[in-house]
């Protein structure tokens, strides 16, 4: 009988692979069914968004960087705004630190909903995209109400908000907290008992707490390894230290505890948004009142003439930001997100660099996926949940 | 704490070294020399009042007219004891900085990132390659000195077109050769 000849089998996913979340690409080493080496190329959708920066006043960036993280596109720019912020050494008012908590926590439910239903799609619950994208859809259109744009609303700004919350905000939001919690509970009757699902996550993809934490996975995935490092928690911004919440963590760091981790996070996202929509009045301050970065009202623009001045030196010239460096960071739906910003105190940022969680987990693919199955990788870079845009930038 | 506080801690983990406080408005943050960074990134994790056993971030400035040019930032987590650290390397145009890559793994990409985008070297750094551009690309595009709108012709690859005598002068040729 001729011997049986074997030998490791290399295959090219992506970059065009429907479950890489983008542009990703990863050359395996495969012993049969078995994953013997990761190796992810990166760097197809990069789009060189800090360089372009560089070239623009610090108020025009904010739209550049919400392109990064396309699906949690506010905390981008709430981790700009805040580090801007702080180099100007801003005070912004109460109001407007809850509504950006509000803001925050709906992209968050947004970024994990668009998640969830991509990540069940690629494990074969396919009716969870439309689930998933149903809910979305309401927030989407919150979004539209806001700002009139759906993606990416460029709503948060440097010294507070673009403008103040439009008429049946309130109403809006609070029909979608209404809802919202029986819709988790619909979610998981469909995944959380699913012996299928539960046969393709448990135990796959498993990563150790101090791993995790080695290799920068800061987020969900460090959680779902047993850490509770929460930026909100632990370096509080905004006001999350006066909201009441429970930071949602597992300890198996497989891929189901992920999914479980992220689950409940959405609902104390839920708990945080009812909280924060009590405390908004329906009118009030929308920015800080420092007349360098906000533009008076637009009735003293027209009827007095240094409003009108300082109207049109903050359109064409933009406002300086004293000279220093500073990183604010956030808890972005895929974990700690932030801007690392210089200034030289002129009109245009030195240098902008955004801490990228996608980065990190895409880095880790081989330690969270080596020794398994090449049909669970698909599970595993689901459970990442990479934004190629975040990651590339 | 604060970065002096820092600074007297480290000084006798790593003698000799000269620690600098840097100015700043969020964070401590300290300069490091490059040539003691390893000794002192070590410290900085293994140290009980310390415990850095994060790194979030490693990135680059380029401070252009200044000598030397570039920082080199390194933003340090401590979950233990709930801190953040930032740690700044000075590097002149064409200096090196060692690799931190065996204190922390993560490490790795974000130094390969700074290499692509800076042209700064990590030494010993096993896989220093270009992560964001291509494998071809000249320059490295973060540099303040990097031309910025220039229009360079998108390389493309035209799909071969062969006429039917070229067709059968090609079968002819490697009919020859094969007989050969």
């Amino acid at each position: 009988m001729p011997e049986l000849r074997t030998e490791t089998m290399t295959v090219n996913m992506g970059p065009q692979h429907p479950s890489t979340h983008g542009v990703l690409r990863i050359v395996l080493e495969l012993d049969g069914e078995v994953i013997q080496s990761v190796m992810p190329t990166i760097g197809y959708l990069h789009t060189g968004i800090e360089k372009t920066a560089e070239q623009k006043k610090w108020q025009q960036v904010v739209p550049l960087v919400e392109r990064m993280d396309y699906l949690g596109a506010q905390s981008n720019s709430l981790a700009y705004a805040l580090s801007v912020e702080k180099l100007l050494g801003l005070e912004i008012p109460q109001r407007v630190t809850d509504i950006r908590v509000l803001i925050a926590e709906l992209q968050r439910i947004a970024s994990h909903l668009g998640w969830l239903g991509t990540h069940g799609l690629e494990i074969g619950a396919v009716s969870m995209l439309f689930y998933a994208m149903r809910e979305r859809e309401l927030l989407m259109n919150i979004n539209e109400l806001v700002a009139g744009f759906r993606f990416f609303p460029s709503y948060i700004r440097i010294g507070g908000l673009r403008e103040d919350l439009p008429r049946g905000f309130h109403e809006a939001v609070t029909a979608f907290l209404d809802r919202f919690p029986a819709k988790i509970d619909e979610f998981e009757g469909l995944l959380t008992k699913n012996d299928m699902f539960r046969r393709r996550t448990e135990g796959v993809g498993v990563i150790s707490q101090d791993d995790a934490l080695a290799w920068g996975l800061l987020g969900p995935i460090a959680r779902a390894a047993g850490s509770d490092y929460d930026v909100r928690r632990y370096f509080p911004y905004l006001s999350y230290d006066r909201y009441d919440f429970t930071v949602p963590t597992a300890t198996e760091g497989d891929v189901f505890a992920r999914y479980r981790v992220r689950v409940a996070e959405m609902r104390q996202s839920v708990g945080i948004c009812r909280q924060a929509i009590a405390r908004i009045t329906p009118s009030g301050p929308w920015a800080c009142d420092d007349p360098r970065v906000v533009p008076p009202p637009k009735d003293k623009v027209y009827t007095e003439m240094e409003a009108l001045i300082q109207h049109f030196l903050i359109y064409s010239q933009g406002f300086t930001v004293p000279a220093g460096d500073g990183y604010v960071p956030v808890e972005g739906p895929r974990g700690e997100h932030g801007a690392y910003v210089v200034s030289d105190g002129t009109n245009r940022p030195w240098r902008i660099k955004m801490r990228a969680p996608s980065l990190m987990a895409i880095q880790a693919l081989p330690v969270l996926a080596r020794g398994g199955l090449i049909a669970d990788l698909v599970a595993v870079i689901g459970s990442a949940d990479v934004v190629m845009g975040d990651c590339d930038r | 704490m604060d970065a002096v506080s820092v600074i007297d801690s480290l000084t006798p983990l790593v003698p000799g070294a000269s620690f600098e406080a840097a100015r700043s408005v969020d964070f401590d943050a300290v300069y490091v020399p490059a040539d003691r960074l390893v000794e002192t990134c070590r410290a900085l994790r293994d140290t009980p009042t310390l415990r850095f056993n994060v790194l979030a971030e490693v990135t680059a400035a380029d401070y252009l007219p200044c000598n030397p040019r570039f920082e080199v930032v390194y933003h340090l987590l401590s979950i233990p004891n709930r801190r953040r650290l930032r740690l700044k390397v000075r590097v002149r145009n064409g200096g090196s900085v060692p690799t931190v890559q065996g204190i922390w793994p993560a490490a790795g990409w974000l130094e390969r990132e700074v290499w692509d985008m800076f042209g700064i070297v990590f030494d010993e750094h096993p896989d220093l390659r270009r992560l964001l551009m291509p494998e071809d690309w000249e320059g490295h595009p973060q540099r303040k000195d990097y031309p910025v709108q220039i229009r360079k012709v998108a390389q493309t690859y035209e799909p071969l077109e062969v006429s039917e005598a070229e067709f059968r002068a090609n079968l002819e040729r490697d009919r020859v050769k094969r007989a050969h």
